[in-house]
């Protein structure tokens, strides 16, 4: 890639159709909501749903090389597709997860869909960002849907309180990023990944270094990893269940892929040193995950303490810092994502005639009043532990063999010890279902929440008998990332 | 049959059994009648098929027969399958105990049949896939799999302290497998693949065989159990029912010993031969101490479950004598105690279900009202005591062959435990079913149903028949453990040169 490329006067529009599609689509969206007021709902969320299929659709049919537009503020690549696409399928599930809850609990209102496309194109933005502005003016659209999304029960004391504990600590993390971005644009003198990656070759001052460790904080903050976990718990509880299902899935994703794109293309020249960073994140988040999540009562604190758990195995596959390591990680996300809507597709679906329980307990008998909705519960929780041949094992294979490959044994072993440990809690979770006495029972689950669940299911407990289309995917959004 | 051998079918047959009950059965009292039969002739046709591949199978080659390769995880990480002398008894092994593990929780299992049928018929799957992968890491899928039905099984219908069985159960084995992963990736990053009749041939580094050499045995070592991971063991038994048990001695432990025998030795034979003192060590306490332990338990399962420990310290041993006759006779020994174990199992089951309890000294006597039950009790007791003419004698027998040969010592202390095994096993015959029959609750009790005489009647024929005709077995695992023994020989070689070097 060349960094003195002559500026475009007019860009290329389209390696960006996604984008503008969705963002023209968000705009008339917006109308017809403002228009029919809130009658409008329904049609709204019909229409976004489709707006949403509809830009994943531009994006597999996409040709795959690798282009740069915008003044090389933008970039389209085999890797972004891929994260792009895993990110608005978390969308397209939050939503269908989200229409009979908003519906039953009376906060239907038409801006609920809108605001989740909002965070998917902030979210694509940041996917496809090549440079520090581009990141972060996603990264702000995605955060300012987000917490009006954690609010959006604005009547409920918890939401709302979740709602600012969001917003004051993630404006905070922003602040982090911003403060670290400004140093790596003060020492490289560039905010352009390609021209900062030729600035900072071999051994480095510690500018630069203070730079990197401030952004990885800001990402950490995103991605919900320790020491930046804080927020996660208090906001999952709080959030009404569908914004939670939402938070734990498309916006980690895209927190996770930009920050391998920042790490891969802005600071291969010092691999080495943020691989320690990583590296120590990612213990202490497996750690922390794991053992956090025992005590926990409530299903959505339980669940907030995996998703930091999970982070750390994802992040396992970065420190590795190869093709394969980055490979794993796509392959993981994936898994990921699958494992953690069809779960909130079940705690959501735990509603009986006069509420919504949300302890773990509240579960008792499962097995017994709805067996095929315990098979799939109970399926998914053996993936997060990782067994085979659940699809989650296949996530935590390939990004351990990544970090066995690079040597990082250590982590490897760590990885799997707190898998052990973790293993203590989703086992309680299937004890309660099919070992314990049923105690009533749960309302019939509603129309999307059946879907969301079948789909992750079945992909879950299938994903052995063809594993190798998402591996192809994966290995090609890998590679695209290390092109040049 | 659809580009699938016969192997995939034994894999697949199972795996269609459990489907057709989970979708189709209802949950009503028809649908779990219909559960029993769709499992009990899923079970009878898996071991038909498994019957076929034998007849396929000609034991007079040593290496790899009836193998199949399908694209799987990676361009070298395939879905390849294939059996050997070693493979071929113990899956014929499976195959033939899950019908009677069926059949003995006709009546015993009343709560969530079509659940258990189901999960029994996928736990069939996942063994029998245990013993037929070619692909290291096809293997490790399948021996995890066995985790989760596993677990379950004993959850869901076990006794008082199930929770805290079924908890050790999955974490213990879940530990020492997730280390043995990581030798996996080790092995493939370092090898370039994970097929293992590739591996066979690899030789790795010394320095990096101990590592993977340890990550092995943590897993089988939990496997098998050897001490001092074996306390899982007794809790796993008594807790689990009846065919749970008998899955779990007679075909969940074995995964541990064909793991050290298609793995440990011949894939990191200098390891092998450098900590063989380790297991020789670790599986004479074994012998010795529980035996012990066995001897003053209360709980007849229990009891059983400690004489399994000891019996699978002969396998472990056997196995890395490094000679003939101890790994030939480790592989009888596994096959044997798949029987003799199990029908113990069932035995204990018998009276369990007339009595709910399992306390020894809540029974005697009981030969006076159960005459045909004390016959059948009396055989296997035997055989686990190691009477020749049984199954029991010739393993046993063999593996002490080969313990004398390679060290005397160990072969002596080894035989201590035939001595303790005669004085558990006879003790808790005596007090079970001699003695005066004076307990109230006793006085009604009948003697076996002819559907627990057919339970029991094929272990029986089993028991004896491989007592007198041992040759059967080791005809067929002669070939395949000659060759996995070659490298594991000279090893060992190297290592007694080195120390007659060093005096």
């Amino acid at each position: 890639m060349n960094p003195s490329f002559p500026p475009e006067i007019v860009p290329l529009f389209m390696p960006a159709a996604a984008e503008i599609v969705l963002a023209a689509g968000i705009l008339v969206l917006v109308l017809v909501g403002a228009f029919r007021g809130e009658k409008a709902s329904a049609v709204v969320n019909m229409l976004a749903t489709a707006l949403l299929i509809v830009v994943a659709g531009i994006l597999i049919m996409a040709p795959t090389e690798t282009v740069v537009t915008f003044n090389g503020a933008f970039v389209a690549d085999g890797f972004g597709r891929f994260m792009k696409v895993l990110v608005l399928l978390g969308s397209l599930a939050a939503l269908l997860l989200s229409r009979d809850y908003l519906r039953r609990d009376n906060f239907d209102r038409f801006e609920y869909p809108i605001l989740i496309c909002i965070a998917a194109l902030g979210m694509m933005t940041m996917i496809a960002a090549n440079d520090l502005i581009g990141l972060y003016i996603g990264l702000e659209l995605q955060n300012i849907a987000l917490y009006v999304l954690a609010t959006i029960h604005r009547d409920n004391a918890r939401s709302s309180e979740a709602g600012l504990k969001y917003f004051v600590l993630s404006a905070l993390s922003s602040g982090l990023l911003l403060y670290g971005a400004s140093l790596v644009y003060g020492f490289t003198g560039s905010v352009s990944y390609p021209e900062i990656a030729q600035a900072v070759q071999g051994p480095q001052g510690l500018g630069v270094i203070f730079g990197l460790v401030f952004i990885i904080a800001g990402l950490a903050f995103k991605m919900s990893a320790v020491p930046f976990h804080m927020w996660t718990p208090d906001v999952y509880e709080g959030a009404p269940t569908p914004v939670t299902a939402f938070l734990s899935s498309a916006p980690k994703i895209a927190a996770m892929a930009m920050s391998i794109r920042i790490l891969v293309e802005a600071f291969p020249g010092i691999t080495r040193e943020w691989q320690q960073i990583i590296a120590f994140i990612s213990v202490a988040s497996m750690l922390l995950g794991a053992f956090g999540a025992i005590g926990q009562a409530n299903i959505k604190r339980m669940m907030a303490y995996s998703s930091i758990g999970n982070m750390g195995y994802g992040l396992v596959g970065i420190a590795a810092g190869t093709v394969e390591g980055m490979q794993g990680v796509a392959i993981y996300l994936a898994i990921y994502l699958a494992m953690t809507l069809g779960v909130f597709a079940c705690i959501q679906g735990m509603r009986t005639e006069n509420g919504r329980p949300e302890l773990i307990a509240d579960l008792a008998g499962l097995a017994r009043t709805s067996p095929g909705r315990a098979m799939f519960f109970a399926a998914l929780m053996f993936s997060l532990i990782g067994i085979p041949p659940l699809a989650g094992f296949f996530g935590k294979f390939y990004v351990f063999a990544a970090a066995v490959q690079a040597g990082l044994y250590w982590l490897a072993v760590i990885g799997f010890l707190t898998s052990v440990v973790s293993a203590v809690y989703y086992l309680r979770v299937i004890k309660v279902m099919y070992f314990d006495d049923p105690r009533g029972s749960f309302v019939p689950m509603a129309i999307g929440e059946r879907v969301v669940l079948a789909v992750t299911g079945v992909f879950v407990l299938a994903f052995w008998l063809a594993p190798s289309p998402l591996r192809a995917a994966a290995g090609v959004a890998a590679k695209s990332l290390f092109a040049h | 049959m659809f580009g699938f051998g016969i192997l995939s079918l034994l894999l697949i047959l199972p795996l269609v059994g459990a489907a057709f009950i989970i979708l189709l059965l209802k949950q009503d009292e028809a649908g779990e009648r219909n559960a029993r039969w769709v499992a009990l002739w899923t079970t009878l046709l898996t071991f038909a098929m498994a019957l076929v591949a034998w007849s396929q199978f000609d034991p007079t080659l040593g290496g790899f027969q009836l193998i199949e390769e399908k694209q799987w995880l990676a361009e070298t990480i395939t879905y390849k399958l294939g059996v050997d002398g070693i493979s071929m008894p113990l899956m014929l092994l499976t195959a033939f105990l899950m019908p009677i593990c069926i059949a003995a929780s006709w009546q015993s299992i009343k709560l969530r049949v079509r659940e258990y049928m189901a999960l029994f018929l996928i736990l069939e799957t996942m063994m029998i896939g245990v013993f037929v992968s070619l692909d290291l890491l096809l293997f490790y899928v399948f021996f995890e799999a066995g985790l989760i039905p596993m677990f379950l099984i004993i959850g869901i219908w076990g006794g008082k302290r199930r929770l805290y069985a079924s908890f050790k159960f999955f974490l213990y084995t879940l530990l020492g497998s997730l280390l043995m992963l990581i030798a996996i990736m080790a092995m493939y990053w370092t090898a370039g693949t994970t097929d293992i009749v590739a591996l066979l041939a690899y030789h790795f580094p010394k320095e990096m065989q101990t590592w993977l050499w340890l990550g092995f045995f943590a897993s089988f070592a939990v496997k098998v159990p050897m001490w001092p991971v074996h306390t899982w063991l007794p809790d796993a038994h008594v807790e689990a029912p009846t065919a749970g048990s008998v899955i779990l001695a007679g075909v969940l432990l074995k995964m541990g010993g064909y793991g050290f025998l298609r793995f440990s030795l011949p894939m990191f034979p200098d390891a092998s031969a450098y900590f063989s003192n380790l297991v020789f060590a670790l599986s004479v306490i074994a012998i010795i101490y529980t035996s012990l332990v066995a001897m003053m338990q209360d709980d007849m399962k229990k009891l059983i479950a400690y004489s399994s420990v000891a019996h699978m310290g002969f396998v472990t041993m056997g196995i890395f004598t490094g000679n003939a006759q101890g790994a030939q006779g480790a592989v009888f020994q596994m096959i044997s105690h798949g029987f003799v174990s199990s029908a113990l199992f069932l035995c204990v089951g018998v009276i369990y279900d007339r009595m709910h309890t399992r306390e020894i000294a809540a029974y005697g006597g009981i030969v006076k009202n159960m005459p045909f039950y004390a016959l059948i009790m009396m055989t296997f007791t035997m055989a686990n005591v190691g009477l020749p003419g049984t199954s029991g004698f010739v393993g046993e027998f063999l593996t002490l062959m080969g313990a004398f040969r390679h060290n005397s010592w160990v072969g002596f202390l080894a035989t201590t435990g035939i001595i303790l095994s005669a004085c558990y096993a006879l003790w808790l015959y005596a007090r079970i079913l001699f003695g005066k029959l004076t307990k109230a609750a006793l006085q009604g009790i009948h003697d076996l149903t002819l559907r627990e005489a057919a339970i029991l009647t094929p272990l029986l024929a089993m028991t004896i028949f491989y007592g007198i005709q041992p040759a059967r077995i080791l005809e067929t695992c002669a070939a395949s453990v000659d060759l996995i023994l070659k490298n594991y020989q000279t090893a060992m070689g190297a290592v007694q040169t080195a120390a007659l070097l060093i005096k």
